[in-house]
């Protein structure tokens, strides 16, 4: 069977190959982000315009943030499902540092970002040490961070931010650039650096092909794992200040779901939920993709429980055509 | 003559894959009642003819005829029920399902209300093992069953649906001595049955002992049948490779110049291994043979901190060392290769390069610790052309290579760390001969640089050809040190089954 494959592929890496590039993951992501655009710019008057892409872009940037995290996670074979409460919490943590201790901007943004990390360390040491399933160490943390907002907050939304901090949620770069669309493509930068040019970035990419081989090969296995629930942990608190510099307030509810969204990001991005295989670039897509398709039917009218629907089905279309056509 | 009747005939088939034929035209046949072998290197295309049989392929032209008569097989299922079966390498018993659950997989027998008929699938089964004259326990899971149980177990399973043709493959990569005993024993019983086999072995004694004519592949092509009774090993080993191999194993040095102690290992246990206690010289190859089971792979992972012990006292160069994993192991120039390249060597899903990169990325950090690549790339383009690793580049997915192709991915791995003792874990299972020669000749090279090596083998001949030194474990113990210039096979399996020094 060797030699077959070997000759194999280096059939396949003669030329450029249209039909064998479509068949990626992330291009078939690209494709549909593409028809759904000219979708909707033929069928609604709004989805073209000037406003509604930075409104697009506002909206994505929260979800593609958390799916940055979740890349990582996932990446590893791992999955973490705390990300929409650890963000509530620490969202409604820095607003109460700044309107309750009267904490500047800063430094309550960075005590929420550690709050963020300390969590995802948390997350980290119970699924890398004790190995207990990822699943069930962030389905507790889901619990945990959701109540400690509730705790926190008396269950009531904390308002009353100053002009600065709402300025990350909704100001604009020179003018154009949406703010948390900056911060976005910050964070994407700081990923696609870890995971294609650190080493760190390559054991994780191995870790979810093959833990014990990682392991044997002198890596510390555990810290990488610890590692990228920090990461999650740290993305959820970068998602949680944008959304609560939005709202201009702390709601101990929000992004009840989100976790899911993220999860869909990555995985209509084309990483493998098994870990192993990915790229961010996809998440970046996976992320727009669902933007873009929940604002394009938002405009076309169609109401939220018919798109919780459609969403539904097109992940699961998604992810049974690409890995049909990986297979052939 | 009963023995001439055909079973089954293999007319011109061929089958191509994108780019490339993997069968070019084999025709021969399979006479009933007879056991044949199948023998081919890596990537003859055994494997791809015997998924053709079993159903998981279909051949792109040519014809299988099942007792004279023409078969379609569009998959397993329908190829088991025209009564072809295959024992794969590894098993596809489910582990928590009892043997009987297992056998009875996919057609269980239901009383007329619709539930499970347990009694009478509990009957037939018994029956089978009766026929197989095995006794094992049929109400475990199988996942508590011995490797070889669990082999009897899916042998069983063909057998219950009254298989004509049984192909075994490689079934004694995981077996003891007394179990490979028990497994002929089963296969000349079946034979009697009038079962017909098909067995595909890298182990040319074991052909030589069972199998009553053989079939070789060569590069997608057919070499020859032959009457066992006709050849010999070499004839074998010739047509595999298509030349003679006089000795795969390069010599081993008359005398150690220098007497330099490397590595010594004072004190080792823990729950599978008691009192370990060995040295290793600097550019000496010590083999350690056993039984499966012995506690050999517990020794070495015991020893680089993979697996916790009891008692580790472990000295390099004289200095005592402190080792709890792997790291550490690494960090003290000790590095494993292990036994499963699979499951613990290679991520298979990824490229050659990033396989052998993994444990020097350290070493190629450039600014910001950012990953130096066109460094790396240089590191692994030298070992790729050092070790003739076959591919078209790095950019490969090990997971296409062949067995000797990736065992060698395994090797640059360890041999870009400057590790000065190599543990080899099995290191030619599943490949074929001329990588193995290449792989025998490269241990041997590098502990004549000054490398030292332990060696784990379950062939004998491997143990022989390549120690200097052998140590001998039964039942997590080392029972003996003999000579690797006066060890022979009696001796080593005089103390491998548990004898006492004379």
């Amino acid at each position: 069977m060797n030699d077959v494959n070997v000759q194999k592929l280096s059939y396949q890496t003669k030329g450029f190959n249209v039909k064998e590039t479509f068949k990626t993951p992330e291009m078939l992501t690209l494709l549909g982000f593409f028809v759904l655009c000219a979708f909707f710019s033929f069928s609604t008057a709004q989805f073209l315009t000037g406003e509604n892409i930075s409104n697009i872009v506002r909206q994505v940037s929260i979800n593609g943030i958390l799916a940055v995290g979740m890349t990582f996670v996932i990446l590893t074979g791992g999955i973490d499902l705390s990300v929409g409460s650890v963000m509530a919490f620490t969202g409604t943590i820095m607003v109460g540092l700044m309107i309750n201790m009267g904490m500047p901007p800063i430094a309550a943004v960075l005590l929420g970002i550690v709050l963020g990390a300390v969590l995802g360390y948390i997350n980290g040491l119970f699924i890398a040490h004790a190995r207990i399933p990822a699943i069930i160490v962030t389905l507790a943390m889901m619990e945990v961070a959701r109540g400690a907002a509730l705790l926190y907050t008396g269950g009531y939304p904390l308002s009353g931010v100053s002009k600065s901090y709402a300025f990350i949620g909704r100001g604009y770069l020179f003018g154009v650039i949406p703010m948390p669309a900056v911060i976005m493509i910050l964070v994407f930068i700081a990923a696609y650096i870890i995971l294609n040019h650190l080493p760190i970035g390559r054991y994780i990419y191995a870790i979810g092909g093959n833990e014990e081989a990682v392991r044997l090969s002198g890596v510390k296995v555990k810290k990488i794992k610890i590692f990228v629930y920090l990461v999650s942990g740290i993305t959820a608190a970068i998602s949680g200040l944008i959304m609560t510099s939005r709202l201009s307030s702390g709601q101990p509810m929000a992004g009840e779901g989100y976790e899911l969204d993220a999860i869909a990001a990555v995985v209509l991005g084309g990483t493998s939920i098994s870990g192993g295989r990915g790229h961010i670039f996809g998440t970046i897509l996976g992320a727009l993709l669902l933007g873009v398709l929940s604002n394009g039917l938002n405009l076309m009218g169609v109401s939220p429980y018919v798109q919780r629907v459609l969403k539904g089905a097109i992940i699961v279309a998604a992810i049974y055509y690409s890995s049909f056509r990986q297979k052939d | 003559m009963i023995a001439m009747d055909k079973v089954l005939e293999i007319v011109n088939i061929t089958k191509e894959f994108p780019g490339v034929k993997a069968l070019k035209g084999v025709s021969f046949d399979i006479r009933r009642g007879e056991v044949h072998a199948l023998v081919g290197e890596n990537g003859a295309g055994k494997s791809t003819l015997m998924k053709i049989l079993s159903g998981v392929y279909t051949p792109t032209t040519g014809e299988i005829r099942l007792d004279g008569k023409e078969v379609i097989f569009q998959d397993p299922k329908q190829a088991q029920q025209l009564g072809v079966s295959i024992i794969h390498q590894e098993f596809s018993l489910i582990p928590y399902l009892s043997g009987v659950d297992n056998i009875f997989l996919g057609r269980e027998k239901r009383k007329s209300n619709g539930l499970l008929d347990r009694r009478k699938m509990r009957k037939e089964a018994e029956e089978v093992m009766k026929r197989l004259n095995a006794d094992i326990d049929l109400n475990k899971p199988v996942a508590h069953l011995s490797v070889a149980n669990q082999q009897f177990i899916e042998i069983a399973k063909a057998i219950a649906i009254d298989t004509k043709v049984l192909i075994f493959d490689e079934p004694t990569a995981s077996l003891t001595g007394k179990e490979i005993d028990k497994l002929f024993e089963l296969i000349e019983k079946l034979k009697a049955d009038g079962v017909t086999i098909i067995y595909i072995s890298h182990h040319l004694d074991e052909i030589l002992k069972m199998c009553d004519r053989m079939t070789c592949l060569r590069d997608g092509e057919w070499v020859g049948t032959r009457e066992i009774k006709n050849v010999t090993k070499q004839d074998i080993v010739k047509m595999m490779v298509g030349r003679e191999i006089v000795n795969a194993f390069p010599d081993k040095p008359s005398h150690h110049g220098k007497e330099e102690m490397l590595l010594e290992v004072k004190k080792l246990s823990n729950k599978s291994i008691t009192d370990i206690q060995f040295s290793l010289k600097k550019g000496e190859i010590i083999g350690i043979a056993g039984l499966v089971g012995s506690g050999r792979t517990e020794t070495v992972r015991a020893l680089i901190g993979a697996d916790p012990a009891k008692e580790r006292e472990v000295y390099i160069n004289q200095k005592k060392v402190d080792i709890k994993n792997p790291t550490d192991a690494l960090a003290h120039g000790i590095a494993l290769i292990p036994e499963s390249r699979k499951t613990q060597g290679l991520v298979l899903n990824m490229t050659i390069k990033n396989n052998i990169s993994l444990p020097i990325l350290k070493d190629l950090k450039g600014f910001f610790g950012v990953i130096n690549k066109e460094k790396e790339d240089s590191v692994i383009n030298q070992s790729i052309k050092d070790l003739l690793i076959k591919t078209p580049s790095s950019k490969q997915m090990v997971k296409n290579l062949s067995g000797g192709n990736q065992q060698k991915v395994v090797l640059a791995k360890w041999l870009n760390t400057d590790c000065k003792i190599l543990i080899f874990d099995e290191p030619t299972r599943g490949i074929d001969i001329g990588a193995k020669e290449e792989i025998y000749k490269l241990m041997r090279s590098l502990a004549d640089k000054g490398l030292s090596i332990i060696m784990i083998s379950s062939e004998l001949p491997e143990i022989l050809g390549m120690s200097d030194r052998v140590l001998v474990m039964h039942k997590g113990k080392i029972k003996a040190e003999i000579d690797g210039r006066i060890a022979d096979s009696e001796k080593v399996m005089h103390y491998a089954t548990g004898g006492v020094s004379e």
